[in-house]
């Protein structure tokens, strides 16, 4: 079982990030289980979100303490919530960021990846709402979820152009991802 | 059909299935995604209802009372401080025999305020005359509704079904959302017994007086043992029509060589299912007993399945203040007053206004319980946030 614990701020839909993993994760033909953390919500305070996807019918309930990735959708919050808390030593955390995994200066043995989803969400959805751009980039980094079945899950949850939106700003992520792969590979 | 969906949005599709004429709610804090969905449902032509939203769970629960009494299949949905509003009228709606159906997304009471889950407010009228079935996934609480209106239906009781606030409401996982002939093939019109009819005036639910009053009492606790037949035998139909198990009385999970057994219900389970199987692992037999009707109580079921165990313990999501457990009582009393004498029944209070309940805390518990009798305890309760001058 993957367990996957993203933290965002109250507005950047970290909640609904959660959801469309967890769509996209049963598209692939996988099990999956997405819920917030219960906060009381409201604009930008700290909130959690969860998903977990295996191969076979998820039971636990149990909010995730120890997660396979992490994905941070304000970097500010890093200052603030322990938000390393229990991530896996062979696990990877995906930042919105526009600095570089080694500016960072993130005190884990864990995989670092950044990239800067609310100016590129500013650039083609108009509004600094991460989230799509985060998944683009997660479906890339990870492999756990088709890029395919997550531009699936945007558009049935969101008909219509502000789908098409977030899809393209999902698939840029995801250009952004594979050119940063193929430069390791040719270096 | 099978989705990857919010337990809500499942609950409301069931409903929906199930065509009641008359869906009426409070669409206001403390309330769930359910009838914001219903409602979209009936608005979008899909489900031909009459749904009115109204001032408070108070009018809700009148309202339904009303509508069930002149004939209608009636429904609504509430939790927390939204069910205690509703009540007065619950215990009339019991009281009158009328087949409504509820969904109480369980979660704390007040005060203080808590929006989180656990089981206090179903508790708190657990005597009211409803039946009580607790889902323990979406999938199941989905399921939980075509079963429900086919026992009121068949009992003429009220029919409340349990799902965990947040941890089942909020969670998006696959549900199978059958079709619409398969539910109507399974759940027949509604036959009313007595109906208000202007033209044939008649009263219900009016004046006993003592020469009276207890007879309805006896009626409806009669009526309550009854519908145990009736739960398990529809729950039969369901699996039958539908292919799945789903609701009745108990289930159980790796009990019969456990040497320790587990008592819970509602989603916990799950968890609960997972430590138990990490506990095999480490070579220890740990059983689940899981009840899935609260009210009607299966006392001699849980008294069948547990008689031989040696080592038993109730997790549960709710407390008499001043008394202990509720469930933990429940399962005491299924034994014969000769044999409760020596046997470890142990009680444990867990994940009160949505404390965390993890497998760890679980296995903690288990771990404890080997040891000793552990007449109540507080699961992962923070004694540094307690002082002694509030006690």
């Amino acid at each position: 079982m993957i367990e996957i614990r993203i933290h965002g701020r109250g507005g950047q839909g970290n909640v609904r990030a959660a959801e469309l993993l967890a769509i996209a994760a049963f598209k692939d033909g996988k099990f999956a289980q997405a819920f917030p953390a219960f906060g009381a919500e409201r604009m930008g305070a700290p909130v959690q979100a969860f998903v977990r996807i295996d191969d076979k019918k998820i039971r636990l309930r149990e909010q995730i303490g120890k997660p396979d990735y992490l994905i941070i959708q304000d970097e500010m919050l890093m200052e603030t919530v322990p938000v390393l808390d229990g991530l896996k030593s062979d696990g990877a955390i995906l930042v919105n960021s526009n600095r570089t995994p080694e500016e960072l200066q993130l005190n884990t043995k864990a995989r670092v990846d950044t990239i800067p989803a609310t100016e590129i969400a500013l650039e083609i959805i108009g509004r600094p709402i991460p989230n799509a751009i985060m998944i683009g980039a997660f479906c890339a980094i990870s492999g756990l979820v088709s890029l395919e079945a997550a531009q699936a899950a945007i558009m049935e949850i969101f008909p219509g152009r502000i789908g098409e939106n977030n899809v393209a700003a999902l698939e840029r992520a995801n250009e952004i991802i594979q050119k940063r792969k193929n430069h390791v590979e040719t270096d | 059909m099978l989705k990857q969906i919010e337990g809500s949005q499942a609950v409301a599709d069931a409903v929906a299935l199930c065509r009641p004429n008359v869906i009426s709610a409070y669409p206001i804090t403390p309330q769930t995604h359910i009838v914001e969905d219903l409602a979209t449902i009936v608005a979008e032509g899909k489900l031909d209802s009459e749904f009115i939203n109204v001032e408070s769970e108070f009018a809700a629960a009148s309202l339904v009372l009303g509508a069930s009494a002149a004939g209608a299949r009636a429904y609504t949905a509430t939790t927390s401080q939204g069910l205690l509003l509703m009540t007065e009228v619950l215990y009339c709606i019991a009281g009158m025999r009328l087949p409504i159906v509820l969904t109480c997304a369980n979660r704390a009471i007040s005060a203080p305020l808590s929006i989180w889950n656990d089981h206090q407010d179903s508790m708190s009228i657990r005597d009211s005359g409803w039946i009580q079935i607790h889902a323990e996934d979406n999938q199941e609480a989905s399921d939980l509704h075509f079963q429900a209106f086919k026992i009121a239906e068949k009992t003429f009781l009220p029919v409340m079904v349990c799902m965990d606030g947040f941890i089942l409401t909020h969670a998006f996982e696959p549900v199978d959302i059958p079709d619409q002939n398969k539910v109507d093939d399974f759940l027949p019109t509604f036959r009313p017994r007595h109906t208000v009819d202007p033209m044939y005036p008649r009263g219900l639910g009016l004046f006993a007086d003592p020469r009276f009053y207890m007879e309805t009492r006896y009626i409806v606790h009669r009526a309550m043992e009854k519908s145990e037949a009736t739960i398990k035998e529809v729950s039969e139909e369901f699996n039958n029509a539908f292919g799945r198990q789903s609701g009745g009385l108990i289930k159980t999970y790796k009990l019969d060589k456990a040497d320790l057994v587990i008592v819970a219900m509602g989603s916990v389970v799950g968890t609960i299912k997972d430590t138990i199987d990490r506990l095999e692992e480490k070579g220890k037999s740990v059983g689940l007993l899981q009840i899935c009707s609260f009210r009607p109580f299966p006392r001699k079921l849980v008294y069948q399945f547990l008689k031989n165990k040696a080592n038993i313990v109730v997790l549960e999501k709710a407390i008499s203040l001043g008394r202990g457990g509720i469930l933990g009582s429940d399962v005491r009393w299924s034994f014969p007053r000769t044999e409760q004498i020596d046997r470890k029944i142990s009680n444990f209070v867990a994940g009160l206004g949505g404390r965390d309940i993890r497998m760890d805390d679980i296995e903690a518990m288990v771990e404890r319980v080997e040891k000793e009798h552990v007449e109540l305890d507080f699961l992962g309760l923070n004694r540094d946030l307690i002082s002694e001058r509030d006690l």
